[in-house]
């Protein structure tokens, strides 16, 4: 009965060596096909060596792919870059926020007009409200003009918590979603300060319609969606 | 993860706190806390999990599994294993990644041959 309990507690605790203080993240694997990096991937085709920002999880696919293409990759986790402690401020009204200026200090430090590409993946429906915008404006600047950036929204009809995930490059329209289920400690982080615990994974934080992504995105010269089955909006603009 | 033992490998203890400008002939393994810039042309730097190091980096050879900020250029492979933090650009011409590393920076392959490793 003993070794029924355990094996039993086994499953649900995933196949962790019980370390303690590691982010925790069950191998739950799907795979998509994405209309937007099928757009992409004319350009992935093109001779001259492009410029790549991936502000997902690091992934060595991802990685891999680019560079076998002999394109430069960039890889900029801005989720866990969002947890810094040392974020945490105050508006006028006494609400806890992240303090934007501090964020784009220490993130995305690049030239001006010096990506091709950006993919954002789903980052800005788990993004903290006040680095939404000023990251989207960061971004618009760091692009070259005609460099397109690609991101994926919840439609209204993802619920709260919906499972956010790490998205890696399988084919040129082939995505591999992997799930970021558990985080019980994050890791430590670029500047040395370990992040706390954020509950179960990141937090799915508004789903936007059409028309909140036009306003967010207003600043590019041309948007296109695509809407998926799988309860997700793709949307690919163009500086 | 102990030191490894090894005649011909320097290392640094991670009680160790460094700052200047490292070189040698000879492996490196670094436990400790460096900063400045480490130049080990033809031989091989392995970062401990332990190991801080602020320094530009140049090497045959890198493995990282603790933490690094700074450039790192390998003329031949870089291996970052899963408890790496690294913040730099990275210039080599093989790289092998582990699932759980963290990178913020470039990577630059030339003779473009990464090799993924999962996590063990």
């Amino acid at each position: 009965m003993a070794s029924v309990t355990h094996n039993f507690m086994k499953l649900f605790r995933g196949s962790s060596s019980g370390t303690q203080g590691e982010v925790q993240q069950v191998p739950q694997k799907l795979t998509r096909r994405s209309s937007g990096l099928g757009e992409l991937a004319r350009l992935w085709a093109s001779e001259t060596p492009l410029c790549v920002l991936d502000l997902g999880s690091t992934s060595p696919a991802n990685i891999r792919f680019f560079t076998e293409k002999e394109h430069k990759i960039y890889s900029e986790d801005l989720l866990v870059a969002s947890t810094e402690q040392g974020l945490l401020t105050k508006d006028e009204q006494g609400n806890v926020v992240l303090d934007s200026r501090k964020f784009l200090a220490d993130n995305l430090l690049y030239p001006a007009a010096h990506f091709d590409v950006v993919l954002c993946w789903n980052l800005p429906d788990y993004l903290d409200e006040s680095l939404v915008r000023p990251v989207m404006g960061r971004l618009w600047s760091v692009l070259k003009p005609g460099g397109m950036l690609l991101a994926f929204f919840h439609t209204k009809d993802a619920g709260p918590d919906s499972p956010c995930y790490r998205f890696h490059i399988v084919e040129k329209d082939i995505l591999e979603m992997q799930r970021i289920v558990v985080r019980r400690e994050a890791r430590r982080g670029p500047t040395g300060a370990v992040h706390t615990a954020i509950g179960e994974g990141f937090r799915l934080q508004r789903v936007f319609n059409n028309r909140h992504i036009e306003t967010l995105f207003r600043d590019f010269a041309s948007i296109k969606f695509f809407l998926a089955r799988d309860n997700v909006r793709e949307v690919l603009v163009v500086r | 993860m102990s030191a490894p033992v090894s005649a011909d490998l320097a290392q640094i203890g991670k009680s160790v706190v460094i700052k200047g400008e490292l070189s040698g002939s000879e492996d490196l393994y670094v436990d400790g806390q460096v900063e400045g810039s480490i130049a080990l042309k033809n031989h091989s730097l392995t970062v401990g999990p332990n190991g801080q190091v602020k320094a530009s980096v140049e090497a045959k050879g890198i493995v990282i599994q603790g933490k690094l900020e700074g450039n790192v250029q390998a003329s031949d492979r870089v291996e970052l294993r899963k408890s790496a933090v690294v913040t730099g650009d990275i210039s080599t011409q093989r790289i092998s990644i582990e699932e759980g590393a963290y990178l913020k920076g470039k990577v630059d392959i030339s003779g473009a041959k990464v090799e993924k490793v999962s996590a063990r």
